[in-house]
């Protein structure tokens, strides 16, 4: 099977090549397209590439007649520099005579130039490269010898918009180099099916499929849940009643990575964890927020096994192997089985061993899933993901850039598309009015034809209109949006603020712009005093203050995944087993099914009750915190029109309260829940919501609607701008067909409003509510009313600000003196 | 002296400015019932299409948007003379991309009261065919309305410019919207344009025109929030 080189490569190192790997060589020798499944651990890279190597090895010796053969791409440019590496090993050791490169944003404008002339015989870069590479004139040329494309962490990229982007790249592959063969490499998925399809090109009438092969499991993780019989807390997200729990699972171990789900979550456990860290192990902290140099330190004492622990967010799901990881901990719920996999994956990357993992849940809530999603993943049971079609946001990216290196036929063009698998369904009309859009902004209004950015040539191809869109391209490509951030900045105390400072890192603009000087919050592992918000910067001071008004900033929220949320609301109605749960969590639950009902399966609880002045009305659909959000935005406007005066309402990630004024007992909830909500209340919801905003804004930035910031190019105070929130609203108005609203109306269908989840939930639920006027609140209830004051979203809320401002200042404001 | 007021029947906002009474509309316009005169202020028609030549298509609706709001509060308010206190075109060639409609649209306004068109930097020279007069600043009872702030200190100065913005927090959450600034002597009004951005008050090149104290009068969706500035204070986005 191995030629007589390989085998002997592998003989010397003691390994025996296995199974899987053999049958990604044969699939290879048969020139197919294959999806390897396989847990982490499993030498998957080495089987992506051998292949490739005995091609290689095959052929002759002089690079410069060769081009480039294959091509790896991965999510992260640190795993693809991570993967070059482990490729030195067989090349060297083999002495074959194969270039490897990798291209990120980190490459020299030189090495790119001489990469697109002469590649390397493996090139290793990331979906956003990909695509800049296909948008020059030369992409032609360069790809037209390629044989192989290896597609590492696949799960991670194909739902996704990168995957789109990835997706139509390929498809542009296939024109440029057809009969290329490709191989995903994933691990374990529910339903490898719509990787299968994402592998290869879709024909017109039906359905194609790559070969598969499913890598045989590795040992069985072994994963505890620490709880506590006499205290759990009945809310929040920081578990500190369990941190000695944490603090001796990190000294049991080698080296521990501690994962919590938001930024903030790090910050404070990072520093409850060096309240009670005695012996003064080495733990460090690593988020997306904090200086890259920062980050790059903490990997690199990682790396070397200088650390015993490091508190971290999703930035380290995936990434480089650092085999040192004997220890998993989850702080939180792990809102996912699939994910809760990922993360138990970092600790022993050896596929015989089991893989040891810690997880804490921060409230009762979280028991309940932290048990659901153990049993799960010790099931072999996953998440399934709803699945995303092709943004239209996302094609305009990319019909821009097939005119940076090609004038283009729009039919060849929308074939190729079409192939790709998260196109498929995409219809001729949609395909021409993005092209439109590209060319003149698509309006049904044609007043931009003089300025096109695309025109006809004579043989009827569109070509770019201007050299210089072929830059503008360049600047605005790729399909991550960040928010817009403000650099943090440490200065000395007593110093006026803007002068100097040192970088900590970055924080969302939304969230700088809420402080006030004097504020304090926890950042990069300090408690920091806000001093005032410059144009270079967020000026801080280090303040001597213990108790820091904690910031809600964002990142890393993930809902809970719907397959979860049905486990966990199938282990609250089944009290026959009860019994696993630690006691505080089982009183609470009997209690619950005494004072109301546990619902049973495929029901919804609605319960009201009164508290204080106000009227309450809680259900528990387990949801996610979004589609509970976008739930109580619509429940409140039905309550306002029926008189009932609603006050406001919370979500969390199980239920959500709304309060009124008036008694919500006497309302009918198969009417109040119908799904006739996601009409028109939806509607006009929608056309103010700042979530939907954001949607619009991401998505008009990768169409290309408005450029990116940069660094040092941002436009300054003085010189006034427009912003998208105002282009918003009125396209709304004016074009409400307009292609970029259909692309945010899809986005928010899946992204941060979960319309199609929360659509789902009202279809599963019709004629299944059962309803409970109680006295006073139930049990069940009470951690979303301990949320209120934390997290509270009123119907109309910005007004309400407004308002409130006003009471309490307009004592001030009125005085007349 | 009262100085904010709100009206008992319309629950509009009302503000003294240099000893005359200005009602402060939430579409951004102010309104002096005594002279039945309503000011817009930097109304920036055709900023949308200012951006195709750099190839940047945004919604070309924007003079529609703004005319349509104007035509509105005109209706409102119905007074005998509107005036515009500067930057009404975007820039100089504005007024040719004008579609049909919108130039309609504009002229239909100008026959339902008098227009007086202040001259601002983006628009030192209104185009002719419009109705009404051209001036550089207008007298109005004790206000004196222009486009541009002083840098000496005028009492009774009514202008725009700046387009002023304020934002509050509460409950983790900030609001920032357009607003009128005023210490009761002078007074800023909002920009008016579909597409104009905005300035906070904080900034210095607002909060340096103002010796004391001043008022941010923050737009809502149906009526006028006056905040302390010590609450709007922040600084420029």
């Amino acid at each position: 099977m191995l030629p007589p080189q390989f085998q002997h490569w592998f003989g010397a190192r003691g390994w025996a090549p296995r199974a899987h790997q053999l049958a990604l060589v044969e699939h290879a020798a048969r020139g197919e397209s294959v999806l390897l499944v396989a847990p982490t651990g499993g030498g998957k890279t080495l089987a992506g590439f051998l292949p490739t190597l005995i091609a290689l090895a095959g052929q002759p010796k002089r690079a410069r007649t060769r081009g480039l053969h294959t091509l790896y791409i991965s999510p992260l440019k640190a795993l693809a520099v991570d993967v070059a590496r482990n490729l030195d090993a067989p090349i060297a050791e083999m002495a074959l005579a194969v270039t490897v490169e990798t291209r990120t944003g980190d490459t020299s404008a030189a090495r790119r130039q001489r990469q697109r002339h002469l590649p390397p015989d493996i090139l290793l870069t990331t979906p956003e490269q990909l695509s800049l590479l296909l948008a020059h004139p030369r992409a032609a040329r360069m790809f037209e010898s390629l044989k192989t494309v290896v597609l590492d962490e696949l799960h991670a990229l194909s739902n996704s918009k990168r995957g789109d982007l990835l997706a139509l790249g390929l498809a542009r592959l296939c024109t440029l180099a057809p009969g290329h063969r490709r191989v995903g490499l994933s691990a374990t998925v529910k339903d490898p099916a719509p990787l299968q399809r994402f592998l290869v090109p879709q024909p017109a009438a039906e359905e194609a499929l790559s070969a598969l092969v499913i890598a045989q499991g590795g040992a069985r993780p072994r994963i505890e849940i620490s709880a506590s019989d006499s205290y759990i807390p009945w809310a929040g997200h920081l578990a500190r009643h369990a941190m000695l729990d944490v603090m001796t699972a990190i000294q049991e171990s080698k080296t521990a990575l501690v994962f919590v789900n938001t930024r903030s979550q790090a910050e404070r456990t990072f520093q409850e964890l060096w309240a009670i860290n005695d012996s003064n192990l080495p733990i460090a902290l690593h988020h997306g927020s904090l200086a890259v140099q920062q980050r790059r330190k903490v990997e690199a004492a990682m790396a070397r096994g200088d650390l015993r622990a490091v508190v971290c967010t999703s930035t380290l799901d995936l990434g480089i192997d650092w085999g040192a990881v004997d220890k998993v901990i989850c702080i939180g719920a792990p809102k996912g089985a699939a994910r809760l996999v990922q993360r138990i994956g970092r600790a022993n990357h050896r596929l015989d061993e089991p893989s040891a993992a810690l997880l804490v849940p921060a409230n009762r809530f979280e028991v309940l899933e932290c048990n659901a999603a153990r049993d799960a993943v010790l099931a072999g049971e996953l998440d399934g993901e709803r699945l995303k079609t092709g943004g239209l946001d996302v094609l305009a990216q990319h019909v821009w850039g097939s005119a940076c290196a090609a004038p283009f036929d729009a039919a060849q063009l929308y074939g190729e598309v079409r192939s790709a698998a998260p196109y498929r369904e995409l219809s001729r009309t949609d395909f021409d009015a993005v092209v439109d859009f590209v060319a003149t902004g698509g309006y049904a209004l044609k007043r931009y034809d003089r300025y096109a950015r695309l025109r006809k040539t004579e043989d009827g191809k569109y070509r770019l209109a201007h050299p210089r869109l072929a830059q503008d391209y360049r600047l605005n490509a790729g399909v991550i949006v960040e928010d817009a951030m403000v650099e943090i900045r440490l200065q000395s105390r007593g110093r006026p603020a803007g002068a100097g400072g040192r970088k900590l890192g970055e924080l969302e603009e939304y969230f700088i712009e809420q402080l006030s000087p004097g504020d304090t919050f926890v950042f990069a592992g300090d408690v920091l005093r806000f001093e005032g918000l410059r144009e270079t910067g967020a000026f801080v001071t280090r303040s001597s203050d213990p108790q820091a008004q904690i910031p809600s900033y964002n990142g890393g929220k993930f809902p809970l995944s719907t397959f979860l949320a049905q486990r966990v609301r199938e282990m609250v109605s089944r009290p026959q087993d009860w019994h696993k749960l630690p006691a505080p969590v089982q009183e609470w639950l009997r209690i619950q099914e005494w004072r109301s009902v546990i619902p049973k399966p495929g029901q919804l609880l609605v319960e009201t009750f009164p508290r204080g002045n106000r009227h309450y009305l809680v259900c528990y659909p387990f949801e996610g915190r979004l589609a509970h959000q976008t739930l109580g935005m619509l429940l409140t406007r039905r309550l306002e029109r029926s008189g009932h005066h609603p006050l406001g309402f919370v979500a969390n990630e199980y239920a959500l309260a709304v309060w009124a004024a008036r008694d919500m007992g006497d309302l009918d909830m198969d009417a109040l829940f119908n799904q006739d909500m996601l009409g028109d209340d939806l509607d006009s919801w929608l056309a103010e919501s700042n979530l939907y905003k954001r949607t619009f804004r991401n998505c008009a930035i990768i169409a290309g609607l408005i450029q990116r910031r940069f660094p040092g190019k941002e436009k300054t105070g003085r010189q006034v701008t427009f912003s998208s929130d105002l282009i918003y609203d009125v396209l709304r108005e004016h074009e409400p067909d307009h292609v970029l609203l259909r692309a945010t109306y899809a986005d928010a269908g899946t992204g941060l409003l979960d319309i199609a989840r929360l659509g789902d939930m009202l279809a599963r639920v019709r004629r299944r509510i059962v309803t409970r006027r109680l006295e006073r609140v139930s049990p069940l209830a009470v951690p979303a009313l301990l949320e209120i004051s934390r997290e509270m979203v009123a119907g109309a809320v910005d007004e309400a600000i407004l308002r409130d401002n006003e009471d309490a200042l307009i004592r001030d404001a009125m005085r007349v003196d | 002296m009262r100085c904010v007021w709100t009206d008992p029947v319309s629950g509009d906002l009302l503000i003294d400015v240099n000893g005359e009474t200005l009602l402060l509309d939430a579409c951004g316009a102010a309104f002096s019932p005594a002279h039945s005169t309503l000011v817009f202020a930097d109304l920036h028609f055709e900023k949308g299409s200012s951006y195709a030549r750099g190839r940047q298509f945004l919604p070309p609706y924007d003079t529609t948007h703004t005319l349509q709001r104007m035509a509105h509060a005109i209706g409102r308010h119905k007074p005998a003379r509107v005036i515009a206190l500067g930057d009404s075109f975007h820039d100089k060639d504005a007024a040719y991309r004008l579609g049909p409609e919108e130039r309609g649209l504009l002229q239909s306004l100008c026959r339902a009261a008098h227009f007086v068109w202040i001259a601002g930097n983006h628009d030192p020279h209104p185009p002719d065919w419009l109705g009404g007069e051209v001036a550089a600043s207008f007298r109005l009872g004790g206000l004196l309305l222009r486009h541009e702030p002083g840098a000496m200190f005028q009492p009774g100065e009514v202008a725009g410019h700046l387009h002023p913005c304020a934002s509050v927090a509460r409950w983790g959450r900030s609001v920032r919207r357009r607003c009128f600034v005023s210490d009761g002597i002078r007074l800023i009004l909002p920009s008016f344009g579909a597409y104009t951005g905005g300035l906070d008050v904080g900034d210095t090149a607002i909060a340096s025109l103002f010796a004391g104290p001043f008022h941010a009068y923050m737009l809502g969706r149906s009526r006028v929030y006056a905040i302390a500035r010590r609450a709007a204070a922040r600084r420029a986005v």
